[in-house]
């Protein structure tokens, strides 16, 4: 709130002359009854035609000086509203661009999408109703009070007791339903969430023949949420009917009062008619008022959310310069490392050391969640570790500005993810000035030249979203392309082979090794098959290094390592091998 | 926007859900028609009761009070029956919603996999959620508003033509001129709202891509880069945005200025009638009454109009799904199949998903009771259309596929697919209990039965150490369980059933290994003596299938046992080498 109203300044001008053009209008609007009031206490007494014309031009005039305001009022709101919304678009995503892994796993991406799109979206349509009607409303119902008042005192106390009944009953009604509808849209949820469970499990529901039961249990999540909407409806059909009385008997009461009035010679007939017109006008403003404090509690929530995400600072600083002080020759080193994410209870990882010479080739293996990940994820810096030290070319990797080491390293994630353009402009990330050579050269090493070639637009061939006009296969190698383009140092494969037959996954490596200047290559994967020829295999249970060492040491010392082995290639094979 | 016969026939469909309800919407008919006229009554009664008030010492006091008396009766009666109005069209509008949702739910049990397996999910639930709400929103809200509209419209107009000829003129010349002054507006800023969605959408496209790959964004520092891009794009955002918002709020200001228009109108005809002796004052502030009531239908109508339009679309929708042809039903005669003895036989089989592109064509095999069948191939040959096919989730195109030598197709669904167990890698389970989950295929297990399953899977440990065993709720995408231990409970649910034969799925990664360990050794618990299908990724399992089916890119290229491919030398052979290739 506070903060929105610090973009606002920004545009303080049409903030302010917004809502000022809008009460020139709801004036000018309530001007309207004194003037035919006077047609019929002046114009019509004294049958006065020209007086009569007179007051209609200016009632026209009227009529036509608002339309200027309002629409002046109108540009000013569109303009402040969506500048504001663009400004916060703006500052959200650059915000979101610093936030390190960390703060993005805890905030959650399809969290941070629907803050950037549908919430600013929300919080620009709930400004520019603000901007347009928040003073508006209250003002013409307060206006018309007021205007009884100079009409009429005790006529005017009607208004006094009618508008906050109203606001009772209005308010009322919405503060009762609003919880409510809450209710209702949970209870949607649940039959969306039916549905959707039955469309995904579709097989299995069939192969136990289960459709009726099923159907049955639809029915009765469908039925609560009709008894629900009813339950809710009954009341919300109360607002309509209720203003309508409670308006209608103050009309009542006016005449009766008016003609008292009226009798005694105080106000007019004309005047009778002014109040009874002022009291219509305050009907509509309430539920406007009403319908708009909705809104704007919506945009509200999603104003404070949007200010969370900008509030989240993010973890990750780095120097300007290059500092510390080399250590060793090693490529990479892992020091006494552990790792703890936010949030979580145990350690990722836990007591990691090694040191990788330049050019070596480190397999790392283990099951889920046992931490294959988090360890190459380090080495980045995409976390940091919270324990211990990481260093690159023997230099603690906190040491680097996070652009220097970040380019040291060519990542292929464990997700295939390419993203909307072409193949070149893909590969190019990583590298932006690359040649045509270096980009076949990448593909051809990446084992993704024939597939490439084949594409009827070669590099320039279009990609979808995602990547999705490519198979599983075809996307992983083009990530993997993607990476070598930059010829990193060291060269990170997160599982990212899975995709691949066996015979293309060997080819990939046999290539990647026989590269110029051959890079320091990190595989994680779940096949031993993949990492079995590595200068050295990390094998890792539950965070922990449970053996480091070569293919043979590790089937001779290592038991976890042998399980794995085992599962994969059993007895027999290993036989049938070595005969 | 579709030409209008679509539209009508749509119509036509949401009376047939209305139809049960006739009585009431006759009733709600009826209640708007009096709602209608006594709210118009009362501005001449008020007119009236105005003209009473003359001036000092000429007030008719028992006149109007027994006109007040009147208008009190008829605030009584307007006020009952919108509010009985509103009530029977809630209740209407929310039953007719619920009817279409459960057709169309059961629909989806009948329909054909090939019609879910062909869209994304997302779609089939908003046609059976987002777009029958809208219906529900749109459809009969807008009905109602149309309907007491145009009853506003006709009502306003007889009372005002019973009164005075020339204002009424003076009010329908210049009223329709807001319709005009809206449509000409809306149709103006329809290109600027379409070029918005289309920036925002552009918008959105980038963010969810861009956000979505933050992590490969920051690997290759390419935050500024797509900074700018964005910047881009949201500038271009603002521009039409600005258009569009500002242009298409100048309609209400419009319609309000063309209000006052005829505010004026009926003001200075009105006076001047009074003048000349046609009207009386009290008539006049009942023309004037008259004159707003007379012009917010229009203003409203033209939003109805297009709400209208939105929600026979979304009714279309949602039709469309209903009325998609369903699976072929079972033959009138179809067998009931008790526990087979598990031979199975496939004969000159053709299967294609999509006409034109042959897929599996000339597949025979000859399955044993107690044998096992190796699917071999790599990822995304198409293992599962075999699958599809065995458990009649698919029709072959051609030939037949016989259990204890009859064919499926003339064998109940239901009883075919009680012979099979299956247990795929895309481990679903129904959101509840432990218990609920593993009951699944036996709802009425005892809890005995259940355990005694788990035990069987090597799930029991496991369960046993969840905050509430058993009875723990595992929520939609498992929740807090690891994706093996889905698998256990998936095995398990099998293992409380156990039919004769099997259909299992391999798991190829992100399973660790002791579960994995686990979990082969109930598959091996569970095949004893049973016919399987197992779409094989070890190759101890592939090594001792009785048969082998070696697939790739959804044909099955050859077949036999290990020792006779490795001998043929195919492309078996080649799959088998790559593992042990020392490049």
């Amino acid at each position: 709130m506070k903060s929105l109203l610090a973009y606002m300044r920004a545009y303080k001008k049409e903030c302010i002359l917004g809502p000022l053009f809008k009460l020139l209008e709801a004036s000018f609007e309530l001007m309207v009854p004194l003037v035919m009031a006077a047609v019929i206490d002046v114009g019509i007494k004294n049958a006065d035609r020209g007086y009569i014309g007179r007051m209609c031009v200016v009632m026209a005039a009227l009529g036509v000086i608002g339309l200027v305001c309002s629409i002046t009022a109108q540009y000013f709101a569109a303009k402040a509203s969506v500048g504001i919304a663009a400004r916060l678009r703006h500052n959200l995503f650059a915000h979101i661009q610093e936030l390190s892994f960390t703060e993005m796993d805890t905030a959650g991406t399809s969290t941070l999408i629907t803050r950037m799109t549908s919430d600013i979206n929300q919080v620009q349509n709930g400004l520019n109703l603000a901007l347009r009607l928040l003073l508006r409303s209250p003002f013409v119902v307060f206006g018309a009070m007021v205007m009884a008042f100079t009409i009429d005192v005790p006529a005017a106390l009607i208004f006094v007791v009618t508008i906050p009944l109203l606001a009772v009953v209005v308010f009322g009604v919405m503060l009762w339903t609003m919880p409510r509808y809450k209710k209702v849209q949970a209870g949607l949820d649940k039959v969306l969430s039916a549905t959707r469970e039955n469309l995904t499990g579709v097989r299995v529901i069939r192969a136990f023949g289960r459709e009726e039961a099923e159907t049955q249990a639809f029915q009765e999540e469908n039925n609560a949420l009709t008894r629900l909407q009813v339950h809710v409806g009954r009341v919300s059909a109360l607002m309509n009917p209720v203003t309508y009385v409670i308006i209608n008997l103050a009309a009542v009461a006016l005449i009766w009062v008016g003609a008292v009035r009226v009798d005694t010679g105080i106000i007019t007939q004309g005047a009778v008619v002014a109040l009874l017109n002022y009291m219509s006008q305050i009907l509509v403003e309430l539920i406007k008022l009403a319908n708009l404090i909705i809104n704007i509690t919506k945009a509200l929530a999603c104003a404070n959310r949007v200010q969370a995400v900008l509030d989240t600072q993010s973890s990750l600083t780095s120097p300007q310069a290059l500092g510390g002080s080399v250590e060793n020759g090693d490529r990479v080193t892992f020091q006494g490392v552990g790792l703890t994410y936010k949030g979580a209870g145990d350690a990722s990882l836990a007591g990691l050391s090694f040191s990788v010479k330049p050019g070596e080739t480190v397999g790392v293996i283990g099951g889920t969640g046992s931490g294959k990940s988090s360890l190459v994820n380090l080495i980045p810096r995409f976390y940091d570790a919270t324990q211990g030290t990481v260093l690159v070319d023997g230099r603690d990797v906190r040491d680097y500005p996070v652009e220097a080491l970040r380019e040291k390293v060519g990542v292929v994630p464990q997700k295939a993810m390419l993203f909307t353009g072409t193949i070149r402009e893909n590969l190019k990330w990583g590298k932006p000035d690359a040649t045509e050579a270096e980009l076949w050269q990448a593909l051809e090493t990446a084992q993704a030249k024939d597939f490439v070639e084949e594409k009827p637009g070669k590099l320039d061939e279009p990609v979808a979203q995602g990547g999705r006009n490519f198979s599983g296969g075809q996307r992983q190698r083009l990530t993997i392309a993607r990476a070598l383009v930059r010829k990193p140092e060291i060269l990170i494969l997160d599982d990212s082979a899975s995709a691949l037959d066996f015979a293309t996954d060997a080819r990939l490596r046999k290539a990647i090794r026989e590269m110029e200047g051959g890079p320091t290559v990190f595989i994680v994967s779940q096949r031993a098959s993949s990492i079995r020829y590595a200068d050295q295999i990390i094998v890792l249970d539950d965070g922990e290094a449970v053996g480091i060492g070569t293919h043979q040491e590790l089937l001779e010392s290592c038991q976890v390592y042998q399980e794995i082995y085992e599962s994969q290639f059993q007895q027999s094979e290993r036989k049938g091998e070595s005969a | 926007m579709k030409s209008q016969s679509p539209q009508k026939g749509t119509l036509k469909k949401v009376l047939r859900y209305i139809r049960p309800y006739w009585f009431f919407v006759g009733l709600s008919i009826l209640l708007a028609a009096a709602t209608v006229a006594a709210s118009l009554y009362i501005p001449i009664l008020t007119g009236n009761a105005v003209d009473l008030i003359v001036g000092p010492g000429m007030v008719d006091y028992v006149c109007i009070l027994s006109l007040l008396m009147q208008i009190g009766l008829i605030i009584g009666v307007a006020a009952l029956s919108q509010w009985v109005m509103s009530l029977i069209n809630n209740r209407i509008t929310y039953r007719v919603v619920r009817d279409i949702r459960n057709e169309a739910f059961r629909k989806l049990q009948r329909l054909p996999l090939k019609y879910i397996d062909g869209r994304p999910t997302g779609e089939v639930v908003s046609r059976v959620i987002a777009d029958v709400d809208q219906f529900a929103d749109g459809l009969l809200m807008g009905f109602t508003q149309l309907f007491t509209g145009v009853i506003t419209i006709l009502g306003t107009l007889c009372f005002m033509l019973s009164v005075n000829v020339v204002i009424t003129l003076v009010v329908v010349v210049i009223t329709p001129v807001s319709l005009v002054v809206a449509a000409f507006i809306a149709k103006r800023t329809y290109d600027m709202f379409r070029l918005q969605s289309q920036v925002r959408g552009e918008q959105t496209g980038f963010v969810e891509e861009m956000v979505g790959s933050q992590k490969v964004v920051q690997a290759f520092g390419r935050e500024k880069a797509s900074l700018e891009q964005f910047d881009e794009i949201n500038e271009r955002l603002r521009q039409c945005s600005l258009r569009a918002i500002f242009f298409s709020s100048i309609t209400n200001p419009s319609t309000r200025f063309v209000n006052s228009l005829v505010y004026t109108g009926v003001g200075i005809v009105g006076a001047l009638s009074v003048v000349g002796g046609g009207l009386s004052v009290g008539q006049l502030s009942a023309f004037l009454s008259y004159a707003n009531q007379y012009t917010k239908p229009f203003n409203e109508i033209s939003g109805v109009v297009t709400e209208l339009q939105n929600a026979l679309a979304c009714a279309g929708r949602v039709f469309e799904l209903i009325e998609e042809p369903p699976q072929v039903p079972d033959a009138k005669d179809a067998l009931e199949l008790g526990e087979a003895t598990g031979s199975v036989a496939v004969q000159d089989v053709a299967f294609s998903y999509h006409k034109g592109q042959s897929l599996i064509e000339n597949f025979n095999l000859q399955v044993q009771p107690g044998q096992r069948v190796a699917l071999v191939g790599p990822t995304g040959c198409g293992k599962t259309t075999v699958i599809n096919l065995l458990m009649r989730f698919y029709d072959v195109d051609k030939g037949s596929i016989q259990v204890d030598g009859t064919d499926i197709r003339r064998i109940t669904r239901h009883s075919l697919r009680k012979n099979y167990g299956m247990v795929l890698q895309e481990t679903w389970l129904k959101r509840g209990t432990v218990r609920e989950i593993i009951a699944y295929g036996r709802p009425d297990a005892t809890l005995e039965e259940v355990v005694e399953a788990a035990k069987a899977a090597h799930a029991h440990s496991f369960i046993k150490r969840l905050p509430q065993g058993y009875d723990t709720v595992i929520g939609e995408d498992g929740g807090s369980i690891s994706q093996g231990q889905k698998q256990l409970l998936c095995i398990a649910r099998v293992m409380l059933c156990l039919p004769p034969m099997l259909i299992l799925d391999e798991a190829t990664s992100s399973i660790d290994t002791r579960t994995e360990i686990r979990i082969q050794k109930a598959f091996q618990k569970m095949m004893k003596g049973r016919t399987s299908f197992i779409v094989a990724h070890r190759l101890s399992t592939i090594r001792d299938a009785d048969v082998i089916l070696v697939m790739r890119d959804g044909h099955i290229v050859e077949q036999g046992n290990h020792e006779s491919l490795l001998e043929k030398g195919g492309f078996y052979a080649q799959l088998y080498n790559s593992q042990f290739d020392h490049s």
